[in-house]
């Protein structure tokens, strides 16, 4: 169920160039799937829309005994409360700039949890790649987090701040490339899996247009089924305003037409059914 | 006992509170928020006689206080619309006023007629002031004559009220007005978006893919006020009154300029619960200044 609450910020810190790490205390986390996404409202009433926002990590509220999570972090602060996410973001306007001065203890209003989600069931118990470019690297970690698979973890960098790069390790195999060499393959994550001869069954990712674009045709050149994130200028969040569409192969059973919204059927779509 | 009801062309509304259509889907999507119960009406998204894809992305952008949007009405036609969207509202106590939309004259009565056979279905607002399809929609809405015309066929087809929808984007909305009424329609409602343009100063490109889009949202809502205000000046039917609405406060403003009902539409994107809390609003406004009944607001101010 989707609801609009007033979340309160755990902890917030610059991991990147204009990129930030966030938690924040909610009872969205209770429902919230990996590849789901909040709409967080800034406060500034000169901007009228929420900003969508995908989820990096999610912990559950836990019960009074089940305190086993690092003692202090804002991950066990939230699993004490309602439950605690973790959203990673970039800066791309006033509204996240907005976001980026919150201070610990500050409301945060937020709706969700949005659209979709990575299928798990796809890739339970097989070779899969997971798949993030830039600040399209977050909901990776929580995929990677909950999926039982044999886990080839790309990630795709401009320099070698590699954020996230850390927590992604814990999960898998981790292959990294950056634009400028300045670690791992030189190149974007499909140099990547060239330069380290690497192979799957099943992708998972989240990314740039043309990053999405390259790994629809290399799935389809390998005939594997590949599910991936997209994004779009998106209004109301909650399928109301179609403004946020992809167009489709088939006719969409929501909208009788090639569109599909990506705020409500995505955002994730596996990368035969729609045209990029 | 406060006394919310008003009357619109023979239908009377538990408050004066409804939907804008195109930002409230066919309620579907907000009932997960807000109880459709408590709303004085709800006006679905524009519907034509066949299924529209609308217009290529991106198809919103915000501005300062509003956003741009260039949605080109997509929807599924009415068939689908008739089978799975209306037996939905169906389930609430509320009055369901249906948006329509078409590229010709026959595409409308195409549409109003189907919908004769649909007892649900309170009143039709005719869409002919959408900005962001070529053809169509504004092509009625931005002279006189061809509003007349459109609004004089539409009444000989259609078994429910009338409420023709009009465009700000005209250069005497009072003219407009009087063409509606007197072609015949029960009642107008105003403002659809008012067209704008948005350029990406980093990109060089326009933000909406459409190149223009109509900007909704509080920055319209003075724009809106005096359209609503000049075209109650200018008729008799009633007027719903939209363009910015937030809150009770706003909702007032455009009843004291003549609207007998008020439409929410940009505003559910940035609250979800913001019908619900107009309605409260209004209520708030009334016990404070001790009004009995919401209709002595009604054109208060002249």
């Amino acid at each position: 169920m989707k609801k609009k609450e007033t979340a309160v910020l755990l902890s917030q810190e610059k991991i990147g160039p204009g990129i930030y790490d966030m938690w924040i205390e909610t009872s969205l986390a209770k429902e919230a799937e990996p590849g789901q996404f909040l709409c967080v409202y800034p406060r500034d009433k000169s901007t009228l829309l929420p900003r969508p926002i995908s989820i990096c990590q999610v912990a559950e509220a836990l019960k009074a005994d089940g305190r086993n999570t690092e003692a202090g972090s804002a991950e066990r602060r939230g699993r004490d409360g309602r439950g605690a996410l973790r959203l990673v973001y970039r800066v791309a306007g006033k509204g996240t700039a907005e976001f980026s001065g919150y201070l610990a203890g500050e409301p945060v209003e937020v709706m969700g949890p949005l659209g979709n989600g990575f299928p798990l069931e796809a890739g339970r118990g097989r070779k899969v790649f997971l798949m993030g470019g830039g600040i399209g690297i977050p909901p990776i970690l929580e995929l990677a987090r909950r999926l039982e698979a044999h886990k080839q973890i790309i990630v795709g960098y401009r320099d070698s701040n590699l954020f996230l790069a850390e927590d992604l390790e814990k999960q898998g195999e981790l292959y990294v490339a950056t634009e400028d060499g300045s670690a791992g393959t030189r190149g974007n994550v499909m140099d990547a899996i060239a330069a380290n001869g690497l192979d799957a069954e099943v992708i998972y990712a989240c990314g740039p247009m043309p990053m999405l674009r390259a790994i629809k045709r290399y799935a389809e050149s390998k005939g594997i089924p590949a599910y991936i994130s997209l994004e779009e200028h998106m209004a109301c969040g909650v399928g109301a305003c179609l403004g946020c569409v992809v167009k489709t192969v088939e006719k969409d059973a929501h909208s009788h037409v090639n569109n599909a919204r990506i705020c409500t059927e995505g955002p994730v779509f596996e990368a035969k059914d729609v045209e990029i | 006992m406060l006394h919310t009801t008003v009357n619109i062309a023979g239908v009377e509304l538990k408050n004066p509170v409804m939907t804008a259509s195109g930002t409230f889907g066919s309620g579907m999507e907000y009932s997960e928020f807000v109880d459709l119960n408590r709303l004085g009406a709800v006006v679905t998204k524009g519907v034509a006689n066949v299924p529209w894809p609308g217009n290529p992305t991106p198809r919103v952008a915000e501005v300062y206080g509003g956003m741009l949007n260039a949605i080109g009405l997509q929807n599924p036609g009415i068939e689908v619309f008739c089978e799975r969207d209306l037996p939905f509202l169906e389930q609430f106590d509320t009055k369901i006023i249906v948006n329509v939309c078409g590229k010709t004259v026959e595409d409308y009565v195409e549409v109003v007629e189907r919908l004769g056979d649909c007892s649900s279905v309170a009143l039709l607002e005719i869409n002919v002031s959408c900005p962001n399809v070529k053809e169509g929609a504004i092509a009625f809405g931005q002279r006189a004559e061809a509003l007349y015309g459109i609004t004089e066929e539409l009444k000989k087809h259609a078994r429910q009220p009338l409420v023709m929808k009009l465009s700000p984007n005209v250069t005497d909305i009072g003219e407009m007005a009087r063409a509606a009424e007197a072609a015949g329609a029960d009642a107008l409602s105003l403002i659809n978006t008012i067209t704008g343009m948005k350029i990406d100063i980093h990109r060089r490109t326009f933000a909406l893919a459409n190149r223009t889009g109509g900007l909704s949202g509080p920055a319209i809502k003075p724009v809106a006020v005096r359209m609503v205000y000049q075209a109650a000046q200018a008729v008799k039917i009633p007027i719903i009154g939209m363009g910015g609405i937030a809150n009770g406060e706003d909702a007032v403003e455009f009843l004291l300029a003549g609207a007998t009902a008020v439409s929410v539409g940009a505003m559910n994107f940035a609250n979800p619960y913001a019908t619900v809390e107009v309605v409260e609003g209004i209520e708030a406004y009334m016990r404070q200044y001790g009004v009995q009944d919401v209709k002595e607001l009604i054109g208060a101010v002249r």
